[in-house]
């Protein structure tokens, strides 16, 4: 059953036909990210009528925002999640998403991500982290592993990688995730979830980029990547009981929270109501 | 949501809320009230001075109306909380001030790159850089018209007084919405601080316009394509279930980026300055003062206005033909009407509080032989009236030296 769900004709249903075939290199990590994104929508029947997918700049933005078949807004580098912030305020009804990269997410456009969460609006973020900056050409990014080789640090990366999910998590988001493209079932019903949760939700993908980081750290193919991905990759439950030392250059997966807790547009909604009636019933300056 | 087909209900909260009448009021809070009667119903913004009573304003007034206020984390997610929100119909805002402005220019390239209607206010302060946080000024003039990159057309209005600022903020979401593109109200801390006796309206006395919707699914594919021959397209709102790609990066005219042919950049671009050019009557608007017989003219704007205008009539009462012209519309700047002025003028006078910016467009339309004089004053404190009459005043002077020998 499974499988047969991976067929990519049964999924191109979601495409926008004029846009293919999408300009992600062979083998890039967006393509299964763009298959579980659509997998996901498929099983919960969402229709993508009621869906606004919006991104930023760079290789995984390009994921949904044009392929996807829905609303979608393509942005400015690292202000998506603002851009989606108006979009869910004018549409509380509709499924507001974001997918970008992690440059363009948790570097440039940090402020907007933490303050987001923060603020618990029903946004779902897919953050796809590939380690680089790919379209600009494999700069170093503020996820890039502390050692590793790219065009801007070509003797080695002197600086420290930004935990993006558990800093969301802790900035206040409803729901928080991390997988690989290793773990695409997993993937798919994070994503699920994260469609489903009230609040602020983030998927946090670490995906393949054989061209601009595999290619300068010794991984030139995507199998070789995913291989990392799959030896590298700590369950969270697991990775309570290690010391530092021990977690050092691994990825923790799984779900860092799960909580509900008071929605942004739903409490400003609930605000406006309250003031509105006030007025409307003639409060304040009753004639 | 608030939109077309409410107004019946939000004319009578209008009505109920703020009764027409005489209020004493902010040049901050008269934008606010203005863009309120205009139908702004989403505003997200950053605290700044000396714009923060806008927001302060919007805040306390638009859950009244069912609208919904933001204060984002900076200037730039305002900004894009802006753009995302007019795409699902809501008429939208910010305010800032200098510093915050220059933030705003990337998405504001991108508003006009993606046609989108909104009000982007900047109470001009003093600069560069935090300069006199808490002083007016009138230095972002080029700012408003080339801040963003590329090339592009804008619409800037700008008021002279507190009730001006009420009736030119609804003027700028009536062009944006008209013309799908975002328009500045290029207001100033002076008059955004000054309390003035204002008079509100009906709300029925006050025109309101909305954008162009799609008349059906045909015309709901081509977001950007000139489907009516008026080079405004109608704008497909999100939510409508028409599959709408909205890109910054050239595009065609169904959304979709090409950014390879030279041909569909040209076109979206050309398109976009034409759209602005054919239309320029019904975006221009000035207000003239004297000018019928006037040998001395005066070209000013915003809060520089006043003081010109009392200058003027200081001079004829000395005999001096002085008149005056103040655009409303700075860009596109009304500098035909100028020209046709200037023909009789000897001299022109351009009081601005910078160290001369609107001058550069008046001389670009003017003869050589007469000679465009900057009166101009920084430092926070506006040009009075004495100020700009000395200037009156020598060029006369100088005048009549020219004709005597
Ligand atoms: C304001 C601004 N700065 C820089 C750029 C150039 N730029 C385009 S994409 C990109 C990086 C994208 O990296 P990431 O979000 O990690 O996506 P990836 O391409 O790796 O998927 C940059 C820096 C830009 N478009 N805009
Ligand atoms: S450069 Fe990297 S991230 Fe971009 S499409 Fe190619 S493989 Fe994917």
């Amino acid at each position: 059953m499974a499988k047969q769900i991976y067929t990519k004709y049964e999924m191109a249903k979601y495409l926008r036909k004029e846009a293919l075939p999408t300009a992600l290199c062979p083998g890039c990590g967006g393509g299964t990210v763009l298959n579980a994104f659509a997998n996901a929508i498929d099983q919960l029947k969402i229709d993508p009528r009621d869906l606004v997918v919006v991104s930023g700049i760079g290789c995984s933005a390009w994921i949904a925002s044009p392929y996807f078949l829905a609303d979608t807004l393509h942005t400015t580098h690292g202000r998506a999640i603002a851009f989606a912030t108006g979009v869910k305020v004018g549409l509380p009804d509709k499924k507001v998403v974001v997918i970008s990269g992690d440059g363009d997410l948790a570097g440039i456009g940090g402020n907007h991500l933490i303050h987001a969460a923060r603020r618990n609006i029903d946004i779902t973020v897919i953050l796809v982290n590939n380690f680089i900056y790919g379209m600009t050409g494999g700069q170093v990014a503020p996820t890039t592993p502390f050692g590793a080789i790219t065009t801007t640090t070509p003797y080695r990366n002197i600086e420290h990688p930004l935990k993006i999910a558990e800093t969301v998590a802790s900035a206040g988001a409803s729901y928080v995730a991390r997988w690989t493209t290793f773990h695409v079932y997993q993937l798919i019903e994070s994503i699920k979830k994260a469609l489903t949760v009230k609040g602020f939700s983030l998927v946090e993908v670490v995906s393949q980029c054989p061209v601009q980081f595999g290619r300068r750290n010794r991984m030139k193919t995507p199998a070789e990547m995913l291989r990392w991905f799959s030896k590298n990759s700590i369950p969270i439950s697991k990775a309570k009981n290690m010391s530092p030392e021990e977690l050092e250059g691994k990825i923790i997966i799984g779900e860092f929270v799960s909580r509900e807790k008071p929605e942004f547009t739903e409490e400003l909604n609930k605000l406006i109501d309250e003031v509105a009636q006030y007025y409307r019933l003639g409060g304040e300056d009753a004639d | 949501m608030i939109i077309r087909g409410d107004e019946p209900e939000q004319i009578g909260l209008l009505k109920k809320l703020y009764p027409k009448g005489n209020y004493f009021m902010q040049g901050d809070e008269a934008i606010a009230y203005g863009a309120l009667f205009a139908g702004c119903r989403f505003y997200a913004g950053y605290p700044i001075t000396p714009a923060s009573e806008i927001a302060e304003t919007m805040a306390r007034e638009l859950p009244k109306l069912k609208g919904y206020y933001i204060q984002m984390e900076d200037e730039i997610g305002s900004i894009a909380a802006v753009v995302g929100a007019s795409w699902t119909g809501l008429k939208s805002m910010t305010a800032t001030s200098g510093p915050g402005f220059s933030l705003m220019q990337e998405n504001l390239g991108y508003a006009v790159f993606t046609e989108t209607p909104l009000v982007l206010v900047d109470v001009q302060r003093s600069g560069p850089s935090t300069g006199q946080a808490t002083k007016g000024a009138q230095g972002d003039f080029f700012q408003a018209r080339w801040g963003t990159h590329g090339d592009h057309p804008i619409i800037a209005v700008s008021p002279t007084s507190v009730e001006d600022s009420f009736w030119e903020t609804i003027r700028a979401f009536n062009l944006s919405e008209k013309f799908r593109i975002p328009v500045i109200l290029l207001a100033d801390g002076i008059i955004g601080h000054t309390r003035e006796q204002i008079r509100i309206p009906d709300p029925e006395e006050v025109e309101i316009v909305y954008r162009k919707l799609p008349a059906n699914e045909e015309e709901a594919k081509y977001p950007f394509g000139d489907v009516h021959g008026d080079l405004i397209p109608p704008m497909p709102l999100f939510g409508n279930g028409y599959f709408t790609h909205v890109t910054g990066s050239t595009h065609k005219e169904n959304g979709l980026r090409d950014v390879y042919t030279p041909e569909v950049h040209d076109r979206l671009v050309r398109r976009l300055h034409k759209k602005i050019e054919v239309h320029e009557k019904e975006i221009q608007k000035w207000e003239e003062y004297y000018t019928d017989d006037a040998e001395i003219l005066l070209v000013s704007w915003g809060v520089s206005a006043r003081p010109s205008l009392g200058a003027v009539i200081e001079a004829r009462k000395k005999g001096i033909k002085a008149g005056l012209i103040v655009p409303k519309t700075v860009h596109p700047f009304p500098g035909k009407r100028i020209k046709e002025l200037s023909k009789k003028a000897h001299t022109i006078l351009v009081p601005e509080m910078n160290l001369g910016q609107m001058i550069l467009e008046v001389q670009r339309f003017v003869r050589e032989e007469v000679p465009v004089i900057g009166v101009n004053k920084i430092g926070g404190v506006p040009l009075t009236v004495e100020e700009i009459l000395k200037e009156i005043e020598s060029s006369a002077e100088r005048s009549r030296h020219r004709s005597a020998d």
